[in-house]
């Protein structure tokens, strides 16, 4: 099983990119589970949301202790959350970020996902939209396949500027 | 056709296959995103039933039972203090024979102000005359909504269902769906005693003492009679579908020397804490209860029971652990634990079996392992 735990704030779209992954992962041929922090969501407070992929039906609802991947889709909260908490050794983490973020005994990553709504004019209420461009960045890592990325995007978005902030995100991803 | 849902989608994709003539509903916290999406369904033109906005729970069961009564086919969904605000009214459509269905999502009762995953409010709902099935996953939660219409109307039964869902952990999860057409599997609804409207006659009036057990004893004829009708429900659902259900989801109970009893997605996720202490040379087994009416005859015979109650009965205890002491002769040890959406592990379920005390009571997060 792999474990995925995906930090963002309150009205960025954390729970829609958990949704993502898991139609992508289902469309990849295996099973997949996606869940909110159950709790009241307040818009801009940090939030976070779980993935869980396998190869096998997913009997487990308890929330995520030990991920094997941490996502940051808001470089900020790492200012107020601890986002390696439980990650296991050599976990993966992958942050929003133009700047690159190293973390000692993981694997880190980063992509420009806020730069790449904006430049896709990927915006609503004012905010860059995050959700479907962080799924081409996992795609990259190979967390779910390119098509079944896309497939995903499609089947929940109609505007295929999500797609194409995806694809972006895909080719910056230094992989 | 291959999705991902939520355990409120997965209900209300079920009841528009079903399509319902009447769904009565009242939206306030905590109600579901079940109704929303069933008005959203209605107001897109996708069903084609008379969406009753009305102004409480109480109503909401009312309005059932007054369409319900005609021969109209029924569906209402509610949760928590929803449910208990319904009860003079859910009492009502079972005496009345209604085969209304309806989904709840579990959560617990105020206060504290709590809208987490509890089973106490159905079960206050125990001696009411209603089936009552726990579900475990998104795809078991649309097919027994499916299954509910068929067992509730067939007319050996004629009595009210309720699917119940946890609040959270099962209403708000993601996860595959496999949406089915049931074609003929709902046959249309046929009610014996249902009133012509073009000449209404009224009953339900004075019973006196020398009928009145008889009323009820015609529902406890029905609610036995009923077990035969889920059983020959599920295995057609299995033989058409291919999904097999039961009374119980069994698993390794088989050769197992201690079985965990829970309901919902306790129960579910204990089958994680079996493989666990199965490589630990624990003999464990886990028996998800689905049907808590009518309670089915459990095949404890020579096992050591660890029975997780996700509910309570003050005075008394766990209200399944209850139910099992007096249905078996077996030693249970009773384990109290995501009272309010208090998260529990499958490790922590591991650990329930490990510190096992027959015979007692165990409060997860109050007491202590001995």
């Amino acid at each position: 099983m792999f474990e995925i735990r995906i930090h963002s704030r309150g009205g960025q779209g954390g729970v829609t990119a958990a949704r993502l992954l898991a139609l992508a992962a289902i469309y990849d041929g295996k099973y997949a589970t996606a869940a909110p922090f159950y709790g009241a969501e307040r818009r801009g407070a940090p939030i976070v949301s779980f993935v869980r992929i396998d190869d096998k039906p997913i009997r487990i609802y308890s929330q995520i202790r030990k991920p094997d991947m941490v996502v940051v889709l808001d470089a900020s909260v790492m200012d107020v959350v601890d986002v390696l908490q439980g990650l296991k050794a050599g976990g993966k983490v992958f942050v929003n970020s133009q700047q690159k973020k190293t973390f000692s005994g993981y694997v880190s990553s980063n992509v420009d996902l806020t730069g790449i709504a904006l430049k896709e004019n990927l915006v609503v209420s004012g905010s860059p939209i995050l959700n479907t461009p962080v799924i081409g960045a996992l795609a990259k890592m190979g967390i779910v396949s390119v098509e079944s990325a896309k497939k995903a995007i499609r089947e929940m978005f109609t505007d295929e500027r999500n797609v194409k902030a995806a694809e972006a995100a895909f080719r910056e991803m230094s992989a | 056709m291959k999705k991902i849902a939520t355990g409120n989608k997965a209900v209300a994709e079920a009841v528009k296959q079903v399509r319902p003539d009447v769904i009565a509903a009242y939206p306030i916290t905590p109600q579901t995103e079940i109704v929303e999406q069933i008005a959203e369904f209605v107001s897109g033109g996708e069903l084609k039933s008379r969406y009753i906005p009305v102004e409480s729970e109480h109503s909401a069961m009312a309005a059932c039972i007054g369409a319900s009564i005609t021969g109209a086919r029924t569906f209402t969904a509610t949760s928590s203090h929803g449910l208990l605000y319904m009860h003079e009214m859910t009492n009502w459509a079972a005496g009345a024979r209604l085969p209304v269905v309806m989904a709840n999502v579990n959560r617990s009762l105020g206060p504290g102000w709590n809208i987490w995953a509890e089973h106490t409010d159905a079960l206050q709902e125990r001696d009411t005359g209603w089936l009552q099935v726990y579900v475990s996953t998104v795809q078991e939660a649309y097919d027994a909504t499916l299954m509910a219409f068929r067992i509730a109307e067939h007319n050996d039964v004629l009595l009210p269902v309720m699917i119940n869902l946890d609040g959270f952990l099962l209403s708000h999860i993601m996860q595959p769906l496999d949406t089915i057409d049931p074609g003929d599997f709902i046959p249309p609804m046929s009610l014996p005693h249902a009133i012509d409207t073009k000449n209404p006659a009224g009953y339900g009036g004075l019973t006196g003492p020398d009928q009145q057990f008889r009323v009820r004893w015609d529902i406890e004829r029905s609610m036995r009679d009923a077990v035969k009708v889920i059983e020959k429900t599920q295995e057609e659902f299995a033989k058409r579908f291919g999904r097999k259900y039961g009374f119980t989801e069994d698993y390794l109970c088989g050769d197992a020397e201690v079985i965990i009893v829970a309901m919902g997605t306790l129960g579910k996720e204990a089958e994680v804490a079996v493989d666990m202490l199965r490589q630990e040379g624990v003999k464990a087994g886990s028996m998800r209860l689905r049907w808590l009416r009518p309670f089915p005859k459990l095949n404890l015979k020579g096992k050591q029971v660890v029975v997780i109650d996700r509910d309570y009965s003050f005075g008394r205890g766990g209200i399944l652990a209850t139910e099992i002491t007096a249905q078996t002769k077996e030693q249970v040890a009773s384990i109290i634990a995501g009272i309010g959406g208090q998260e529990v592990t499958y490790e922590d379920i591991a650990d329930f079996v490990r510190h096992r005390c027959m015979g007692t009571e165990f409060w997860f997060g109050v007491d202590k392992y001995v």
